[in-house]
């Protein structure tokens, strides 16, 4: 396991290729349907995401004693964002996408241009993800977006996922699928 | 206990912990997979999940999904949609269930995922007179529920007829086309034939089955076995990454259909598989 920390330098996010499994330590920002719409429309944040994390997830939080808790915060499905997130890539600087099921290819060759990788989480893992959020730093529109899609500063440690997309262009979802293909093919053209 | 008490703690246990057939496929499929592969750290977070959420009593996943309840009709009155609407709102309170029940005209968020038709009930014949009754809940995610598919034989993209390797084909068509979505490993309910409404009702119903078990019929037996073999060597894997481990399980059913129409319907379900009995 490959083990990332926070501030996520672009050289070691280069080094990584599509298949490795990782380990990040350090911050993580939340944010996702409403996030990505807001900035599309020329809004802006308060939070640095250069060599940053964002993570597309809907955690469920809740205030325990005045200090924010998460109780679930596992990935939601990517290729919604698909129409706003090269753009994004390139106007933030962000260096890791985590989320599930892949993205595109414009998203794809963003990666390789400003040297980002899309990290899947293991999907509905909403425990295991929770228990690695170690404190809560705080939260952004969360008024305006409400809990699932406000954008979240969470602080993780050992959050696990695969890079499932590199900086050279290499998407792990494009190659197995590519290969299931071919094996379909031949399985329904030899049964019986 | 109150009845309330128990489809409370009925709700609790479905969403934090998974079956037992469903807990072990996955243990066993973690054994099989490459040592050091990614397939296996997956199957590892998982069982990890599963482990943590029982222990804390939390949602083993964040979409915690929609409610189906199969109530034995014996029980009508005791467990009718008042008590079941209750326990709803009590574990959406105590955090059990997340606040996932969404007005289809305006986008607003129910708070207690209790409205019309929500959670879904259906009221069953039991099997036989002398058995308990019991109230089963089944959990099903958007992300699995989104990668159900229906099929309509010939289907001429496919090159599927209208015979049982025309429904082979359809439903490895489903698998290839469900990787990166849904969670893999997951489960196929299918159901062969039947109209559109009555496919999907007992496709979903075979994801009830547990995993060990075989259809009584030969014949759907057989297909059971080899399509989960078949699917299983596409190399899908664990969320669609590569692996050994696409599917760890595969219940079909058929029904009888009109000449006109033949169906092919698959309930698809991610590892995820929050179901659970109890007997009132
Ligand atoms: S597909 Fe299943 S495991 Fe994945 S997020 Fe949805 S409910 Fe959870």
């Amino acid at each position: 396991m490959i083990e990332l920390k926070y501030p996520y330098d672009e050289k070691s996010i280069r080094a990584l290729k599509a298949g490795d499994a990782v380990s990040i330590t350090g911050i993580i920002h939340t944010g996702r349907d409403k996030f990505h719409k807001y900035f599309a429309d020329g809004g802006k944040i308060n939070v640095d995401f250069k060599d940053g994390a964002l993570f597309h997830c809907g955690p469920v939080v809740v205030k325990n004693d005045g200090e924010w808790k998460v109780v679930a915060a596992g990935p939601t499905t990517s290729v919604r964002e698909n129409p706003y997130e090269p753009k994004f890539i390139a106007d933030s600087g962000v260096r890791i996408i985590i989320g599930k099921g892949g993205m595109d290819k414009a998203t794809l060759e963003a990666m390789r241009k400003y040297g980002c990788v899309y990290i899947q989480a293991v999907g509905g893992a909403a425990a295991v993800s929770a228990a690695s959020v170690k404190r809560v730093q705080g939260v952004d529109f969360l008024d305006e977006f409400g809990a699932a899609e406000a954008c979240w500063h969470f602080e993780v440690e050992g959050f696990r996922g695969v890079v499932a997309m590199d900086a050279n262009g290499t998407s792990l979802f494009e190659r197995i699928e590519s290969l299931s293909r071919e094996k379909y093919i031949n399985i329904v053209n030899k049964s019986r | 206990m109150k009845t309330v008490d128990k489809i409370l703690a009925l709700i609790r246990d479905t969403s934090s912990s998974l079956p037992e057939d469903v807990e072990k496929a996955i243990l066993a499929a973690m054994r099989r997979e490459e040592k050091h592969s990614s397939a296996k750290m997956i199957l590892k977070t998982i069982i990890e999940n599963c482990e943590l959420a029982r222990k804390n009593s939390t949602p083993l996943c964040q979409d915690t999904g929609t409610l189906t309840f199969f109530v034995d009709s014996r029980l009508r009155n005791k467990v009718n949609r008042k008590v079941i609407s209750e326990a709803t709102r009590l574990a959406t309170v105590k955090g059990y269930l997340r606040k996932n029940c969404i007005d289809s005209l305006d986008g607003k968020s129910y708070d207690d995922n209790v409205a019309e038709g929500a959670p879904v009930i259906h009221y069953v014949e039991s099997e036989s007179k002398d058995s308990k009754p019991t109230v089963t809940l089944i959990m099903k995610g958007g992300g699995s529920e989104n990668m159900s598919r229906q099929y309509s034989l010939p289907d001429s993209t496919l090159g599927a007829g209208r015979d049982l390797k025309g429904v082979e084909k359809c439903i490895l068509d489903a698998v290839v086309k469900t990787q990166g979505y849904g969670c893999a490993p997951g489960i196929l309910g299918v159901c062969i034939g039947g109209d559109r409404a009555t496919g999907y009702e007992i496709a979903k119903e075979q994801l009830l089955r547990n995993l060990g078990d075989s259809s009584k019929d030969s014949c759907l037996a057989k297909m059971e076995k080899t399509i989960l073999k078949k699917a299983n060597s596409l190399g899908i894997g664990p969320m669609g990454l590569g692996g050994k481990t696409t599917l760890l399980g595969v219940k079909i059913a058929s029904r009888p259909r009109v000449p006109a129409s033949f169906f092919v319907t698959i309930a698809y379900m991610c590892w995820a598989a929050r179901r659970r009995t109890v007997v009132i």
